[in-house]
């Protein structure tokens, strides 16, 4: 395509390239403030008695905790010049319960990008898989980040 | 507290599961969750930069909405059901001062390789009726006898 956006190239270019490995300690007083942020006050959380009488054997953190993985704090500048970036959609798939305790292996790579045409000009959808993996090897949930990249429009706030 | 959670015989396509109501919320909601999620992107609480970056005004934070449709899940699957998959998509601005209503519908039940699955359509809904966060989820819960 001759008028290929440099944007999309750059973002094609980086399919299939894995992330380097993050590894995250899940720590009881992360999984405290993040429940309470929501107001979440499930006994499976939190109170160690009854959780251990459950089939979970055991506290266990909120599936969604796998939000909190990979953060950096923020802000900070996007220095790729003219872009706006949005958080257009995620998903999550569960396998195992998170647990206080647990040492979580994380890496993500671009699996797929595609332009499109939209109110404010050319914009480009990329989905980013990551994958999240327990200290012993059993990978407890993949999630799914869409994002929607816009071309020249740079977003103040990320400066 | 939370319940045993539903049986699977008892969930019916068309059901409506128990809504979560959340807000009005607060900027200090908004902070907290900043904390929780350690992002502090700045569009979230300084209304400032949020004019500045085109916005109204400050906007609640999509993983805020996504947690709490899953707060609502969890409610309701309790002891016995299990979340097995969720996604939503970030269509609509939410500000500070609306109040959220998460809600779920039953779309699909199956059983498939010894679980029972039930599928939903989940989304939140402000005070002004939009539906900003749709969704779906996909859980699975026990029989009555192995409840």
């Amino acid at each position: 395509m001759a008028d290929e956006s440099p944007i999309l190239e750059q973002l094609r270019s980086e399919i299939g390239k894995k992330s380097p490995p993050r590894s995250e300690e899940v720590e009881k007083g992360a999984i405290r403030r993040f429940v309470n942020a929501l107001g979440d006050h499930n006994p499976l959380y939190e109170d160690e008695e009854f959780a251990r009488k459950s089939r979970y054997k055991g506290e266990i953190a909120p599936p969604l905790f796998v939000i909190t993985f990979g953060r950096q704090r923020r802000p900070q500048p996007d220095t790729r010049a003219g872009r706006s970036m949005i958080n257009a959609g995620t998903e999550y798939e569960f396998f195992q319960s998170i647990r206080p305790g647990d040492m979580i292996t994380h890496t993500s790579q671009l699996v797929d990008v595609k332009e499109r045409m939209g109110r404010l000009g050319r914009m480009f959808i990329s989905i980013r898989e990551t994958r999240y993996v327990n200290q012993r090897g059993e990978t407890v949930a993949i999630g799914r980040g869409t994002t929607i990249t816009h071309e020249g429009r740079a977003m103040e706030a990320r400066k | 507290m939370i319940g045993k959670g539903p049986a699977f015989e008892d969930v019916k396509v068309g059901d409506e599961i128990p809504r979560l109501v959340v807000g009005p919320v607060t900027l200090q909601d908004i902070v907290e969750w900043c904390g929780a999620e350690e992002d502090y992107l700045n569009i979230h609480y300084d209304e400032a930069v949020a004019k500045a970056a085109g916005l109204p005004g400050c906007i609640i934070q999509g993983y805020f909405k996504c947690g709490m449709l899953g707060r609502m899940l969890t409610d309701w699957l309790g002891e016995t059901g299990t979340l097995k998959k969720t996604g939503v998509s970030y269509r609509g601005m939410d500000f500070p001062g609306d109040t959220l209503t998460c809600r779920g519908r039953v779309t699909n039940k199956y059983a498939k390789g010894g679980e029972n699955y039930v599928e939903l359509e989940i989304w939140t809904e402000n005070q002004r009726g939009e539906k900003t966060t749709p969704g779906t989820a996909i859980v699975s819960l026990r029989s009555k006898s192995s409840r």
